[in-house]
């Protein structure tokens, strides 16, 4: 297939007077990542925004199969992990990943797989809020995993991750590349993805 | 991934929450039953008089209390991230919204409905109109949740939205008042209601189809 999954052309994004990028253009295709690098400030998060539909760029547009994002089946394909985990502190592990699993199409893993492979495994009926900050993290990473989504969009999905949390998280991706899918994510991080095509921009 | 699967696992999620944090059900029903107390004391012993004010009372502290609960609608979801994934779920969020306010009336609306009666009968209020009242609750209470969850749509991305909440949303509440407290005073007095409780059945059909759309838009608004 010639025409790229994700392509973002002549986007902007003006907050508050200041330019944070203009005229910024790439595409992304299957089995690739897009890592986003820049300091504190210089518009990742915003780009992420742009990307999911929540802000509406200043210009410019985001293409998915050639098709603007907000008249395709876009949002059948892509998952977003943000600064915020979007789990409930009240639900247990499971229930929340059933409210997940309601909102999308059902994907390879069952909920006892997902668990297992970020290594929760036997915490299904633990109440969210007695899971520590990774836990919690890896949880919101076990969504993308029960539900069949081709684009990940993940903002900083290290944060509060351990040596062994990150070196699991990298493993997901390199498979989830190698099953054509893609991903665009903002990391601190030094990226150790071994076989996938790493894409770098770096807005500054 | 059907959309009524989804529709009714918001529900149950949103039921479930309610079940593990019992106080967002119980604060509004308590506020309910301490303002309609507070009538009395205040007006002394003059039960013709709160006889028939009891109408008024009952339907604006149900307002009241209606409006107090809102808050809790979109505001976890909208703190922990939630939110986003609903929105970004490729079912239409109006739907979404739709089923967080049914939960939420379920959980704020319905309790004051079983409790009315016995505040009726505490106000004195005569006996042909209590099931009037109940009517009129039944169906005016879901237009104010679904009414005020275009507000708190709007206002749930400030810090301190609750003031500008009831400006907005109390104003919209005039027509459910009108002609809800206005049934009530009729069948207390004999007459026939059949023209008000159309009204509030097209108000309600009316705010169903309705209100659900600039809910999800405002919400989208709010987290960009």
């Amino acid at each position: 297939m010639n025409t790229e999954q994700l392509a973002v052309s002549g986007l902007s994004c003006i907050r508050d007077d200041r330019v944070l990028f203009a005229g910024l253009d790439f595409a992304v295709d299957s089995g690739q990542v897009l890592l986003l690098e820049g300091k504190n400030g210089s518009g990742k998060t915003s780009l992420l925004r742009i990307l999911c539909g929540f802000r509406e760029p200043d210009a410019g547009q985001v293409l998915w199969c050639g098709v603007d994002i907000n008249s395709s089946a876009y949002y059948a394909d892509m998952a977003y992990v943000g600064h915020l985990d979007g789990i409930k502190k009240e639900l247990t592990v499971s229930e929340n990943l059933k409210v997940a699993l309601a909102l999308a199409q059902a994907g390879s893993h069952t909920i006892a797989d997902a668990l297992e492979k970020v290594q929760l495994g036997g915490y299904d009926n633990v109440l969210v809020q007695t899971l520590s900050a990774g836990q919690k993290r890896r949880l919101s990473l076990a969504r993308l995993l029960i539900t069949q989504k081709r684009l990940w969009i993940l903002d900083e999905p290290f944060t509060s991750l351990d040596k062994q949390g990150i070196a699991l998280i990298e493993t997901l991706m390199a498979e989830h590349c190698a099953n054509d899918g893609l991903i665009v994510l903002t990391s601190h991080h030094d990226l150790n993805l071994h076989g996938v095509n790493v894409q770098r921009i770096h807005l500054s | 991934m059907s959309l009524s699967h989804a529709f009714f696992a918001i529900i149950r999620r949103d039921l479930l929450l309610a079940l593990r944090k019992r106080s967002e059900i119980a604060n509004p029903l308590l506020f309910f039953v301490l303002v309609i107390t507070l009538f009395p004391l205040g007006i002394g012993a003059r039960p013709q008089l709160l006889q028939a004010i009891a109408p008024g009372i009952i339907w604006v502290s149900a307002l009241l209390a209606a409006m107090l609960s809102l808050d809790s609608l979109f505001r976890s979801d909208f703190d922990d991230g939630s939110l986003e994934q609903i929105v970004l779920s490729p079912h239409p969020t109006s739907v979404l919204v739709l089923a967080k306010v049914t939960a939420h009336w379920l959980v704020t609306g319905l309790p004051l409905l079983l409790m009315a009666p016995l505040l009726a009968v505490f106000l004195g209020m005569p006996q042909t109109s209590i099931g009037i009242l109940l009517l009129t609750l039944l169906l005016g209470t879901p237009v104010l949740s679904l009414i005020g969850a275009i507000g708190v749509a709007l206002t749930v991305g400030l810090r301190r939205g609750g003031m500008i909440l009831s400006l907005l949303v109390l104003p919209l509440y005039v027509p459910v008042l009108i002609f809800a407290g206005n049934a009530v005073e009729m069948a207390g007095n004999g007459l026939p209601v059949t023209a008000q409780i159309n009204i509030l059945i097209a108000l309600l059909l009316l705010a169903l189809v309705l209100a659900p759309w600039p809910t999800a838009a405002a919400l989208k608004m709010s987290i960009s």
